[in-house]
């Protein structure tokens, strides 16, 4: 499977990237030959593997519904580059 | 002083030969010499690292020290250490001070141990060699044209050069083994789920595990006996007893079946790194253990299936970055949409991006069962090998590496060249089990890893294996002269 600059673009649209023009026939490029070695997993017949989620086959843990962090919004909001009255600022959303 | 191993240290200062304020201030006047050679440290907290060690000498005054109370460790810059940046060697996080501490940090903490600084590493843990990190590339002490391997490479290249007493890694695909190896250190990936990964910048959920980067076996079981057990905020934590890592490290190896499996002897692996490693195996041959030849049919499968589940699992992890909450914001972003896009593009560098990308492509529509789901079923069977070859054999042994290391700059152009460099540590990841290197000798001038691997909880007897071929050679005490 080869990727070609659009499928490239369509990529970090999902992802949310902005990639330079002119590196997008690198990133192809690079990327072709990563899905090529990944590729060599469809040579396996793995119709009756079970995939494997957890190395111990554990399952996630459950606990009570209960708050169990303190609200610490002014420790974590110091960290961020704009902040107004408790809430995190962004480009306007909604005209 | 700087060249004792941690139990060396610990005795020294449980006896008051030194204090940990002496010790603490020769190994941060060391960094000051040598690391700007190496570039192995990102952050050095000096006032920080004092203050620690003056505390700790107050416990060990007042007799209510533990083993790693005052011995002075670097941590790398990927566990969030509470008003220290951490930036997990990215651009993104170059102005991230974390608001809190790593479980891993927390335990040090309380150990009272001295924290001399964050270590430098591969962008977000993504790459074998060090040069992804946005502070650039570490210098490999034994040759510093070479690289120290990586992720964990800040790490590695310090404990090499004594500039930490140990250090902490974390290992993905390899990410401390390699390393290790290409530095001449013992280093040690737990298994999956045996240290917290809270507050450990999360790359592929599924793998990441810390472990420890330290001279000897016996130094690695100090460490890991503060940093192991279970954690209820990190949820794939396991509830298991931890037992006392030191204390099996004297048993003898009489009897101790030892697999080789032939495909980590085949194709590609450097003929002088092989015989090296071969002569490692002489040698628990001498200790009284026995060798069996296995096989892992399907090694060879271990690279494409991480390069599915690892890219998948970080390209949602990573989608946190987005220019709001913390790390990089972009300048004038013109809508929300931008603001994401340019901080993210700007914010990360080339690999961090291929991956994430090879990541949103695999999970993205229509694709998932070729590539997921295909993975998850491949990695049932790398699984399934190791637990055949364990009902045959205590431990596994190969070459943690096929060649000894390279050259900066040789392979940074090639991810592909670069993902093959970790062809040998890769599948212990897949399988969660625990995995070692330990110095095994030189090749070309540079130091050659033997790598052991576990079955699950085995980690004392890894360390017992490794603890024993340490009191019959000296490959561990062997560091680079132009550090001394």
């Amino acid at each position: 499977m080869s990727l070609d600059n659009t499928e490239v673009k369509r990529i970090a649209h999902l992802a949310r990237l902005a990639i330079d023009e002119e590196v997008i026939p690198q990133y192809a490029h690079n990327l072709t030959n990563i899905i090529e070695l990944v590729d060599e997993m469809s040579v396996v017949d793995t119709d009756n593997v079970v995939p494997m989620a957890h190395p111990l086959d554990v399952m996630q843990r459950l606990r009570e519904d209960k708050a169990t962090e303190p609200n610490q919004r002014e420790q974590f909001q110091k960290v961020a580059s704009a902040v107004e009255n408790g809430l995190y600022l962004v480009p306007k959303v909604i005209e | 002083m700087y060249q004792k191993t941690i139990a060396e240290l610990a005795k020294g200062l449980q006896a008051k030969e030194f204090s940990s304020v002496e010790l603490t201030q020769g190994y941060l006047d060391r960094i000051k010499r040598l690391d700007p050679t190496l570039n192995s440290y990102i952050t050095v907290v000096e006032d920080g690292a004092i203050a620690q060690a003056k505390a700790a000498d107050a416990r060990i005054a007042n007799g209510d020290a533990v083993p790693m109370t005052g011995i002075p460790l670097a941590q790398k810059d990927i566990f969030c250490t509470n008003g220290v940046r951490t930036s997990c060697g990215s651009k993104m996080l170059d102005n991230f001070i974390a608001p809190y501490d790593a479980t891993v940090i927390d335990r040090f903490n309380q150990a009272g141990t001295v924290m001399l600084g964050k270590t430098n590493m591969d962008e977000f843990a993504m790459g074998s060699s060090n040069e992804t990190s946005f502070y650039g590339p570490v210098k490999n002490p034994w040759d510093t044209r070479a690289v120290p391997g990586g992720s964990s490479g800040g790490s590695a290249a310090c404990v090499a050069a004594r500039l930490a007493a140990g250090a902490t890694g974390t290992d993905t695909g390899g990410s401390i083994r390699q390393p290790a190896a290409l530095c001449g250190i013992t280093g040690i990936k737990p298994t999956y789920g045996r240290v917290s990964r809270y507050g450990m910048i999360a790359f592929a959920s599924s793998l990441d595990q810390a472990g420890t980067m330290t001279q000897t076996a016996e130094d690695s079981a100090m460490m890991l006996n503060v940093m192991a057990g279970f954690d209820e905020r990190d949820s794939t934590s396991l509830d298991k007893p931890v037992p006392d890592y030191t204390a099996k490290l004297n048993d003898d190896l009489k009897g101790l079946k030892i697999g080789l499996p032939k495909e980590y002897f085949a194709e590609g692996l450097d003929s002088d790194v092989a015989k090296t490693v071969e002569a490692a195996i002489e040698e628990y041959k001498k200790l009284g253990a026995e060798i069996v030849d296995i096989s892992l049919p399907n090694s060879s499968l271990s690279v494409p299936a991480y390069y599915v589940v690892a890219p998948a699992e970080c390209s949602s992890n990573l989608s946190r970055f987005d220019g709001v909450r913390f790390g990089y914001r972009c300048e004038g972003p013109k809508d929300l949409e931008d603001l994401y896009k340019r901080s993210r593009g700007e914010g990360f560098g080339p690999e961090v991006k291929r991956r994430i990308m090879v990541g949103a492509y695999a999970l993205s529509a229509g694709y998932y069962d070729a590539y997921y789901l295909k993975a998850q079923k491949i990695r049932r069977l790398i699984s399934d090998d190791f637990k055949h070859a364990f009902t045959k054999v205590d431990v596994i042994m190969a070459p943690t590496t096929p060649t000894v290391a390279f050259h900066i700059g040789e392979k940074v152009d090639d991810p592909i060249t670069m993902y093959l460099s970790d062809i040998n540590t890769i599948a212990v990841n897949l399988a969660g089990l625990p995995g070692m290197s330990i110095p095994a000798g030189f090749s070309h001038g540079l130091p050659v890893g033997l790598q052991i691997i576990g079955n699950y909880f085995e980690e004392s007897r890894l360390l017992n294996v490794a603890h024993q071929y340490q009191q019959v050679t000296d490959w561990h005490t062997q560091m680079p002269a132009s550090f001394k």
